[in-house]
């Protein structure tokens, strides 16, 4: 959102190419979360063609990360299901924002709301509170190859370290870029200050997931006028 | 883990983040989101984005641990402050993590 211009600046709407162009690097950086999902889950004994269709039905690596793991250390289906539910607890919230910037009846739109992932949806917002549809679905395309592929390498690579290689570092980096292109102003800035606080104060008595739901409720703020 | 609770685990993912994903565009239709309500949405991506760096850098299941990993998403954002590509920033957080667990 630094480089790639603000809607809202006189320009009409970005277009499906803008997002493929745009979500090149984040599907860049997706696919080295990818490749370390698929490492990761293979490593934890999780079959490969499951790993491969998971990343290819599920397309959400936290949730993704969090049932294979939950899988692994010895937790049932409903834990598994219910701490990836969680996981993407946040798109619901994210879902009411974006719903009335898609197209069609209802069904359509809940259809056209599965292309949302954490980059398309950050960077396709107009700073209105409009979404360009466009180059939401660009931006998520060029996310869901880099997703499916990068899974695939990591699951056929032999002898990659995940850990080794410093990519469970990839996450952070890849939200903080996210959020460095949404700290244009100070109310922004204390929203964003006052989700991590909130977070951070329930992770160690909260389920996985929860934390970042209830930070959400930071945005509340934006109930008074600035 | 068995196959079949791995191939549930899968399918269940799948349908629990359509609905997810599908129930707010559901519920708003074309209903423009009133004022206040506007003002929440452009503020969603500033708390959702910085809860989900900090969880991912700090957290290690329900615990708070600071580690390799924390210092490369420090560096990360110094390199995002002095305007760095995001590839550069991403690698760079992979590449001090790696190292500081290579020396350690």
């Amino acid at each position: 959102m630094t480089t790639d211009g603000q809607a809202g600046d006189g320009r009409g709407p970005r277009t499906f190419r803008d997002g493929v162009r745009a979500g090149l690097p984040y599907a860049g950086a997706s696919g080295v979360l990818a490749l370390s999902f698929g490492v990761v889950a293979t490593d934890l004994g999780f079959p490969q063609v499951a790993a491969i269709v998971m990343s290819a039905v599920v397309f959400a690596g936290s949730a993704q990360f969090a049932a294979v793991g939950i899988l692994a250390a010895g937790g049932g289906l409903g834990a598994a299901v219910g701490a990836a539910a969680l996981m993407n607890s946040r798109f619901v919230p994210m879902g009411f924002a974006l719903g009335p910037s898609l197209r069609g009846s209802r069904a359509r739109r809940a259809l056209e709301g599965q292309v949302v992932v954490d980059s398309s949806w950050a960077m396709a917002a107009r700073g209105d509170g409009r979404f360009d549809r466009s180059y939401l679905f660009g931006h998520t395309a060029i996310q869901y190859v880099a997703w499916v592929v990068g899974t695939t390498l990591g699951v056929v690579t032999p002898n990659l370290d995940a850990q080794a290689l410093g990519l469970d570092a990839v996450f952070p980096a890849f939200f903080l870029t996210l959020l460095a292109g949404e700290l244009r102003d100070r109310r922004r800035v204390g929203v964003a200050g006052a989700g991590a606080l909130i977070a951070l104060a329930l992770v160690p008595i909260a389920p996985p997931g929860v934390p970042v739901l209830v930070a959400s409720s930071a945005a509340l703020i934006g109930l008074r006028r600035s | 883990m068995s196959g079949s609770t791995v191939w549930a685990v899968v399918v269940l993912c799948a349908l629990t983040t359509v609905v997810t994903k599908g129930v707010g565009p559901a519920a708003t239709g074309s209903r423009e989101l009133p004022a206040p309500v506007v003002r929440v949405v452009v503020l969603l991506a500033s708390a959702l984005l910085s809860a989900l760096v900090v969880t991912n850098a700090l957290a290690d299941g329900d615990r708070l641990a600071v580690g390799a990993d924390t210092a490369g998403a420090l560096v990360a954002a110094l390199l995002l402050w002095r305007r760095a590509h995001v590839i550069v920033v991403v690698l760079a957080a992979a590449g001090v993590t790696a190292l500081l667990r290579a020396l350690t």
